[in-house]
């Protein structure tokens, strides 16, 4: 894009122009290279310490963690062991906290997906009274911040006994999340009305309507959903902090927090252990990059 | 309106409605409640009135949380407001290469608080930390001493954050993107250069972007909980000094055993936050720019 206009210039201009140009061109030039200098810079300020943190991850216990000059590169030392080693911890199994992790992921996605879309549905495409009153109050629960209810809810799963297992992590979701309701509701919004219309005369009763055709349309926006959800569950430290009292059942964020407060631990392991975290949601970034930034975006025009 | 239509519109609702009613409603009525008794799971609870918020006045760790938290909020936000600005104008040039710079300058907004936090303490070590090595090499002979130091360690967490500003830049791109070439167009034949355009034309169209962004920010901010989880829980300076109020509330209940008490608390947080944000939303009718044909609802 950037190309056409000045090949044309330079196509039809005479040597005068050329000179006439020369000083314009040279501040464009200039503005092109420190344009490209800050976000080297930049790129520097985001990846270094990522490859500083994989140099210190392969290094094993023997060699001192802290080196001046630093070593920003892995070019020495390779002990992929560390990995191992952080990942079969006997008293910290990453493997088993990713693992674990996973396993609650799994649960809610399934209970968002089940109850943020038949709710989105009923706000998006049926009419009832109150939808206007109702879809005011999901407005408002979003707003309302979560501390206000972290005591009571605690309490209460503590009464039902289910302290100490995922189930305060999973079952509020087949509740549905405000966020993703008022997400949904947008995206169905957009479909013509004479689909349903026409499923309708075709004799296809609602749940038809929103299972096969509603539904099946919504796999963009669901797919912002898992994404979300993937990025938000996974780092989630203060849920499972509250609800998880059991080793065998901690979650990443658990495992890594407790690793890197409770003694002076393994630099190179809670390096490795660190690595361990970071690594599912860049890949989730790089695959799922066009739904996440789509999504973020849509979220802050809307708002 | 068809009545079949309306029953099975509440059948759909029905998880979200029942969901209100226990997670949401029930319990913020039943924290107020909580908040005025001593429940600590040890004994039978007790109606002890106002005393929970009486104590507050008296307690060194509450006024200390609201001091870290309100630092962090009034340093942070003006930061990352112009940080993620001035980022998103440099990433919306158009230039070769800038999918790759975009991607490499996104990717640390979805790594999770603990695991950024866990990275830059190490960093941020005050004496063989990379970052003190780094300003040593550029000539700073006294590098501060974040995390180990009382007044450097919030600008050390907002450094941390700036590690992951990508988020809000996204928001402030899209805005970008989203203003209507023919505003350029027109400033352009009125004689507008290029700063004119920017106060003129990019700046206002951007106010509901960056309104977002305070909102969300300011939400965020009296909600951090992480990083500080992660950095105060070694005790000693640190603790004081990212001793935020969410991880207050959260030693008081779940690990002193205190539930009224951290109730209270944690009702005082969620007054304090509702009348920040409500003053931002007063101001901003005098600063926000609405373009009326964009109301598309």
């Amino acid at each position: 894009m950037q190309s056409r206009p000045s090949l044309k210039r330079s196509h039809m201009s005479t040597s005068r122009r050329l000179h006439d140009d020369f000083i314009p061109r040279a501040r464009k030039l200039l503005r092109m290279l420190a344009l490209y200098a800050i976000l080297i810079a930049l790129c520097g300020f985001v990846l270094l310490p990522v490859s500083w943190m994989l140099t210190a991850a392969l290094k094993p216990n023997n060699v001192p963690f802290f080196s001046i000059p630093p070593h920003w590169f892995p070019t020495e030392h390779f002990e992929w062991r560390n990995f191992e080693s952080a990942l079969l911890d006997p008293v910290r199994p990453f493997l088993r906290f990713t693992l674990n992790t996973l396993i609650i992921f799994g649960g809610s996605v399934v209970g968002t997906i089940f109850s943020c879309t038949l709710v989105a549905y009923a706000f998006a495409r049926l009419r009832f009274r109150g939808s206007g009153f109702l879809f005011n109050v999901l407005i408002i629960t979003m707003l309302i911040p979560w501390q206000s209810q972290m005591i009571p809810q605690f309490l209460l799963f503590l009464e039902l006994g289910w302290y100490g297992t995922y189930l305060p992590l999973i079952v509020p979701s087949f509740a549905g999340n405000a966020f993703f309701i008022f997400l949904i509701r947008q995206y169905m919004r957009t479909f013509p009305r004479d689909l349903d219309e026409a499923a309708k005369i075709d004799g296809c009763s609602y749940f038809g309507i929103f299972r096969f055709i509603i539904l099946p349309l919504c796999r963009p926006v669901l797919a912002v959903v898992v994404v979300f959800m993937f990025l938000s569950s996974w780092g989630d430290l203060l849920g499972p902090l509250i609800y998880l009292n059991n080793t065998d059942q901690f979650t990443i964020a658990i495992g890594l927090a407790n690793f890197a407060t409770r003694y002076s631990p393994n630099t190179n392991l809670l390096m490795a252990a660190n690595l361990v975290m970071m690594i599912p949601p860049v890949l989730v970034f790089f695959f799922a990059q066009e739904q996440l930034i789509g999504g973020i975006a849509s979220v802050g025009l809307k708002g | 309106m068809e009545r079949r239509e309306e029953i099975v519109a509440y059948v759909f609702l029905l998880p979200w409605l029942i969901g209100l009613v226990v997670f949401i409603i029930g319990p913020v009525i039943a924290s107020l409640l909580i908040s005025l008794t001593d429940w600590n799971l040890l004994t039978p609870p007790n109606w002890v009135g106002l005393k929970n918020y009486e104590k507050m006045f008296s307690d060194r760790d509450f006024y200390n949380s609201l001091r870290v938290t309100f630092r962090f909020v009034f340093m942070s936000l003006p930061v990352y407001t112009l940080v993620s600005l001035s980022l998103a104008l440099l990433l919306n040039q158009r230039i070769r290469g800038m999918y790759f710079f975009r991607t490499v300058l996104f990717m640390p907004s979805v790594i999770a608080g603990t695991a950024v936090a866990v990275l830059w303490s190490i960093l941020l070590n005050p004496d063989v930390g990379v970052v003190n090595q780094v300003l040593q090499s550029i000539g700073i002979a006294e590098p501060p001493r974040w995390l180990a130091s009382r007044d450097w360690a919030i600008p050390a967490v907002i450094l941390m954050g700036l590690w992951g500003v990508g988020g809000g830049v996204i928001i402030y791109l899209a805005g970008l993107q989203n203003i209507p070439p023919h505003l350029y167009e027109a400033a352009t034949i009125d004689g507008a250069n290029s700063s004119q355009k920017f106060r003129f034309v990019t700046l206002p169209m951007l106010t509901p972007s960056i309104f977002f962004q305070l909102i969300t920010g300011l939400v965020g901010a009296f909600q951090v909980f992480d990083v500080a989880y992660v950095l105060a829980g070694r005790g000693g300076t640190r603790a004081s000094a990212l001793q935020f109020y969410l991880l207050n509330v959260y030693e008081e209940g779940f690990q002193n055993g205190r539930f009224g008490y951290a109730s209270a608390l944690s009702w005082v947080l969620v007054v304090i936050a509702t009348i920040v944000i409500l003053i931002t939303f007063r101001t901003s009718e005098r600063w926000v720019y609405y373009e009326s044909e964009e109301d598309k609802a």
